[in-house]
């Protein structure tokens, strides 16, 4: 557990040079179109809830594993992976509808940060997703021994380290950039 | 099965915590709260000054941190013997010096390299 932690640590690290980077950059739009044109905060504030409930339904799981009721962390795991699932489709769909109209990451450094700190955090979010699918599976097949309880331990402070670094991202990007 | 596992793992004070379910719901509680107000401030443009309200942004993401730290990743001073906590607070100083210098030196990089005209004046 404390080498995941650890882990977990130093991928706080490259967050904090991708929030540094977008810091940096954040205002230098190329005559380009600034954070107020682009950020919809009606869908940014449905995305954080669904990570939001995501955490928490993982939680649930976490306490029926302690209960070893099989079925239920399964029930819960499948819950989380679903608003998980709706997150990254809600961001995928934001991305494609900002690149559509012209405000890709090439457009200016202010997007090309915005897109590397965002995506990043997505990619992190889609691979949870990918680790929950294998360890419903290793549960499935194995039951809830000890090692699928640590595995899920693991993956229970990594969804939740997610939670925390979108609640920097929702500060810091969304709602500050809409202040600009 | 709770037996092996203990045993397996030496003995309970060893079991990282997973909390209760009173803590997820307070926790989950107190994160829809600190998400709702500063989403409602920007949206409804309620503080008239932007600084006003991205100091108080600021202060309520840094309070759900804490919220979640504590609710959902379980953080306490015992646990590991208190290498995880040691392990945050070292990265929180490689944070904040990484967020700070960044901002700073750029800022002030940004300042100075100005291609003002009055600044070619200048010896």
């Amino acid at each position: 557990m404390l080498g995941f932690w650890l882990y977990l640590m130093s991928d706080c690290l490259i967050f904090a040079m991708l929030f540094a980077a977008y810091g940096v950059l954040g205002g230098n739009y190329a005559a380009g179109p600034s954070p107020k044109d682009i950020f919809d905060l009606p869908l940014v504030a449905v995305n954080t809830t669904m990570l939001l409930l995501s955490s928490i339904t993982y939680g649930f799981a976490m306490l029926t594993m302690e209960k070893g009721r099989v079925g239920a962390t399964q029930a819960w795991l499948a819950i989380t992976a679903l608003f998980g699932i709706a997150f990254v489709s809600i961001e995928l769909n934001e991305f494609s509808h900002l690149i559509h109209e012209g405000a890709g990451p090439q457009r200016s450094a202010f997007l090309s940060s915005f897109f590397t700190l965002v995506g990043t955090h997505g990619l992190h979010v889609t691979f949870g997703l990918i680790w929950m699918a294998t360890l419903m599976a290793q549960v499935a097949r194995h039951g809830l021994i000890a090692a699928n309880r640590r595995r899920l331990m693991c993956l229970s402070l990594f969804w939740h380290f997610l939670d925390v670094i979108w609640i920097g991202v929702f500060t810091f990007v969304y709602l500050m950039g809409f202040l600009r | 099965m709770n037996a092996d596992t203990h045993a397996a793992q030496g003995g309970h004070a060893d079991e990282p915590a997973h909390g209760s379910l009173r803590g997820y719901l307070t926790g989950f509680f107190l994160s829809v709260v600190l998400t709702a107000v500063p989403f409602w401030l920007v949206m409804g443009g309620v503080p008239s000054s932007k600084q006003a309200t991205a100091l108080i942004i600021m202060i309520l993401a840094a309070a759900q941190i804490v919220v979640h730290m504590i609710a959902f990743l379980h953080m306490n001073p015992r646990s590991e013997n208190g290498w995880t906590l040691m392990a945050l607070l070292f990265t929180l100083v490689l944070v904040g010096i990484t967020l700070s210098g960044s901002l700073w030196v750029m800022y002030h990089l940004n300042a100075n390299m100005m291609l003002d005209p009055g600044m070619s004046q200048m010896p």
